[in-house]
């Protein structure tokens, strides 16, 4: 049964996922059909590689800090406080999240670079800075700290630390041995998670980075479409893959960590309207941050798309329709890539519900039935199959796109031409969002619910359909818009296999971005508003259904 | 085992020597090779300690636990290859498992709407039952809404309602307060056998299966330690282990000799045609009479409890282990006091010493 359900996303795996990666690799790495090991010493000895890979490291590692640093009283913020507007800001806070990372780094591109508020206010330009990477990282990820560490800080029963300070413990005293280690671990995966997707930054460092800035994934880009130098680039792959199978692992224990028997209460039921002064500050200063570091630049982004040369006006957005205008960057007008997106996305989010929620169901199936041996070992291959799902989120996007153009243009699988090529990578990287949307919530059904059906003469598909889908129905939907959004921003694997007629919203953003001329800039800005204005409406209208508990995410 | 489970006529539910292993395989079975006969219309409990094995033997009944050895029968059919939703039998959760997203209705419907009954039958249906569990008109009410005990009557009425061949209860009153369980487990006991129900409940609480049960099964560490009527079993407690899951702690060792019993407590008479030799010996609480300082085995009183009806009283004798008696308000005598106690042989019980 677990098997069965396990062959679809197995076989979407190996076909999509491991086959492409293992082929470029392979090209890269062999010659007349044996290993070149010798590259690794060679790539590595190379002290460009090594300022990538330290650069990588350290951008990463800043980033993850000043992360928690901002985000930490966000999160206490958002879990122990109650004041009006609270889910319209929650709501706010994860829109940067789902925005495509060309948007963000446009975004950051408006508000920091050439003609931005502070250059125009008091000459300073970031653009060329390490900080601006760094602000981007923040601005992305605030919502999984927030998420993770102050979804878990809601449901902690406060009563423990009353218990505490009833024992005589100080009120900090208290929030150090009671509360802070059983956050320890969410603010551990928080920080791991956070970790993970700025050490494999693509599109923001490709936007803001210049020259000067490259991660691993930026250069694999670099080796594998500019100098065409497969052997280093799946040596970047490699090293990369290495790292982020690290991390996953990581992730994983402090995710099982987590998991551990903590006292868990109603989120509603913990949070209080702030009292005296310091809660009151902390609360607005949690808000002015926000402010200026989330909200500000989609505004000035949005206020950027408006900007034309004679004054406000709508002349970027009525440009996007004509093809005449594109001079050359395009075959098709650009508003095209809207639709394309928007397609592209529906198909790939159908693709990642299915083979996302095949997984996630053959991850709760319970154990009951198995005899004790088999079901250690069912345990066993069940966290490796977990662990397999999180891969694509750390294996570098560009290799998996490259991947796809040499492997899947043959027969038996010869997609090249195929409209499907472009929602299945994109679906890859969905899928492991809506498994861990839809797993905490399977995970959380009781199983007796399920046997108290089956004694009362259910099937196992009529078990299925009356107990867990009108529990797991609104984590279907949230998936299904997290997996959307993912899909919609997608750039690493799509700027290799979108075909130049039919590109999607951030491909026709990036080649915008490189090209000169006031048009470009402000067509690129006109684009990355509407993306945003999609992405926002998607994740606002989840809101209202989403609940607290639901997801990792 | 004292009374055996011989099989002449066709039993409902039959269990042949049923061994249910967890973890590793040299660990202690949590059943081991049980036996145990349900006839039709029958109400039959399992009484143990938690950890006894009973909530496992109604999940091997259920089909929600496979066995790693032995067969489950339900009239006379071998169970093994029928899975959960085809075996016909209802089972009561402990803590009730109500759908939280439907209504009241909505969950005692459910196992009619599997069997494919029309909407006009379930609603009727639903509609008696919830009358005979006494709450009639609840259909739209919401499961959130409902206390400990109205949850537990839905509960009932939902394992009822597609007319289950044989119903198991696991605590079916385990959470709720003494007041509600005393009340309830009357009203059960009237609903089954109204319906003429086979009932196959299993509880750790005593008087719960004592009020409920036509037949007792003690259960220990995975094994049937003694079946029989309520009557038999609250009179002669098979082992010691048996015997002090009842509550009683008059245990003493014993050499019988003729009518009577050498004890550290002295002389204890022992009902007739018990065989000479050494043995265990119960003396329930109430076969302690007590009589002056001068006479009898004088004991000094450790401790006197309240108990509504009667004063139990914590007796320390010169040797051997405390006594336990019970005796009238009136006459009771205070801590420290020194009285006098002799034994009567009806309630004297010999233990069977070999399962203790």
């Amino acid at each position: 049964m677990r098997l069965g359900l396990m062959a679809v996303p197995l076989a979407f795996f190996a076909l999509l996922f491991a086959y492409p990666v293992t082929a470029i690799v392979g090209r890269g790495l062999k010659e007349g059909g044996h290993w070149q090991l010798g590259r690794f010493t060679a790539v590595l000895a190379d002290p460009d590689v090594l300022h990538v890979l330290w650069f990588t490291v350290w951008q990463a590692a800043a980033s993850t800090a000043l992360t928690l640093l901002i985000a930490l009283p966000g999160a206490y913020v958002f879990a122990r406080f109650d004041f009006p507007g609270k889910r319209l800001l929650r709501a706010v806070v994860t829109v940067p999240f789902v925005l495509p990372t060309v948007v963000v780094g446009s975004a950051f591109l408006a508000l920091v670079g050439r003609g931005g508020p502070l250059d125009a206010l008091w000459g300073v330009r970031l653009d060329t800075s390490v900080w601006a990477i760094l602000m981007a990282h923040v601005f992305f990820n605030y919502a999984v700290v927030v998420r993770t560490v102050g979804g878990l800080w809601g449901q902690l029963d406060p009563r423990q630390e009353e218990a505490a300070r009833v024992l005589g413990a100080g009120r900090f005293a208290a929030w150090r041995k009671v509360t802070l280690p059983a956050l320890g671990p969410a603010v551990a995966a928080a920080a791991l998670m956070v970790f993970l997707f700025t050490f494999t930054s693509f599109g923001i460092v490709q936007i803001l980075g210049g020259p000067t800035f490259s991660t691993l994934e930026v250069e694999i880009y670099r080796q594998t479409a500019d100098y065409l130098d497969l052997p280093t680039a799946a040596v970047l792959t490699l090293l990369q893959f290495l790292a982020v199978l690290v991390l996953l692992a990581l992730h994983a224990w402090t995710v099982r960590r987590r998991e551990a028997a903590l006292r868990l209460v109603d989120a509603s039921s913990t949070a209080r309207r702030p009292c005296g002064p310091g809660q009151w500050a902390l609360l607005w200063g949690t808000l002015a941050v926000i402010a200026v570091l989330l909200v500000a630049p989609l505004l000035v982004l949005a206020e950027r798309s408006f900007a034309g040369p004679d004054g406000y006006g709508a002349l970027f957005y009525t440009s996007l329709s004509s093809a005449a205008s594109a001079d050359s960057t395009f075959a098709v007008a650009p508003l095209d890539a809207l639709w394309n997106s928007l397609s592209y996305a529906a198909a790939a989010t159908a693709i990642a519900l299915v083979v996302g929620g095949l997984a996630a169901a053959a991850l709760t199936l319970p154990y009951s039935r198995h005899r004790s041996g088999e079901s250690l070992r069912a345990g066993r291959l069940v966290r490796g199959f977990d662990a397999l799902l999180m891969l694509p989120l750390g294996v570098s996007a560009v290799t998996v796109g490259f991947g796809f153009l040499i492997t899947l243009d043959k027969p038996p699988l010869d997609l090249r031409s195929s409209w499907w090529l472009v929602p299945l990578a994109q679906a890859l990287v969905g899928v492991p969002f809506v498994v861990r949307t839809m797993l905490p919530v399977l995970r959380a059904v009781d199983g007796r619910l399920r046997e108290a059906a089956a004694v009362l003469g259910a099937s196992p598909w009529r078990v299925w359909r009356e107990v867990d889908l009108p529990m797991v129905r609104r984590a279907l939907l949230i998936a299904a818009g997290f997996a959307f959004a993912v899909s919609l921003g997608e750039f690493g694997a799509t700027v290799f296999i979108a075909r130049p007629d039919r590109p999607t919203l951030p491909v026709a953003v990036a080649r915008l971005l490189g090209r000169a001329g006031e048009l470009n800039y402000g067509q690129a800005m006109a684009m990355s508003t509407i993306l945003m204005v999609v992405c926002a409406g998607a994740l606002l209208a989840l809101e209202r259904i989403r609940t607290d508990q639901s997801g990792e995410f | 085992m004292t009374a055996p489970t011989t099989t002449t006529a066709q039993q409902l539910l039959q269990l042949d020597g049923v061994t249910v292993r967890f973890g590793k395989p040299g660990a202690r079975p949590a059943l081991h090779a049980v036996d145990l006969a349900v006839a039709a219309r029958e109400i039959v409990c399992v009484l143990g300690p938690s950890g006894s094995g009973k909530s496992t033997l109604l999940r091997v009944v259920a089909g929600l636990q496979q066995a790693d050895a032995g067969q489950v029968l339900l009239e006379g059919r071998d169970q093994s290859a029928v899975p959960t939703h085809r075996r016909g039998v209802g089972l009561m959760f402990q803590d009730h498992q109500l759908f939280p997203q439907r209504d009241v209705a909505g969950n005692v419907a459910f196992g009619l709407r599997m069997l494919g009954t029309s909407r006009g039958d379930q609603e009727r249906t639903v509609t008696e039952l919830l009358d005979l569990v006494g709450l009639p008109g609840a259909q739209r009410r919401a499961v959130a809404s409902l206390s400990g005990g109205e949850q537990q009557r839905v509960a009932l009425a939902r394992a009822l309602a597609p007319r289950p061949r044989l119903l198991m209860l696991d605590e079916p009153l385990g959470q709720l307060d003494r007041g509600l369980r005393e009340r309830l487990v009357v009203e059960l006991g009237r609903v089954f056998r109204e319906l003429g129900t086979t009932v196959l409940a299993v509880t750790h609480d005593q008087g719960e299966a004592f009020a409920l049960a036509d037949r007792v099964v003690v259960m220990q560490d995975g094994r049937i330690a003694q079946t029989g009527t309520p009557l038999e079993v609250w009179q002669r407690p098979a082992t010691e282990f048996v015997a002090r899951f009842l509550g009683f702690d008059n245990v003493v060792e014993a050499t019988v000799q003729g009518e009577a019993a050498l004890t550290p407590w002295g002389k204890v008479p022992v009902p007739g045609g018990t065989v000479d030799g050494p043995c265990r010996l119960l003396v329930r609480p109430a076969g302690v009479r007590l009589t002056s300082a001068r006479e009898g085995l004088p004991c000094t009183v450790a401790a006197r409890t309240f108990r509504g009806t009667h004063v139990a009283l914590l007796l320390r004798p010169k040797s051997g282990p405390q006594i336990e008696a019970a005796c009238a308000l009136q006459n009771a005598p205070e801590t420290g006091e020194t009285v006098g106690i002799a034994f009567a042989a009806q309630d004297v019980v010999v233990l069977d010493t070999a399962a203790g």
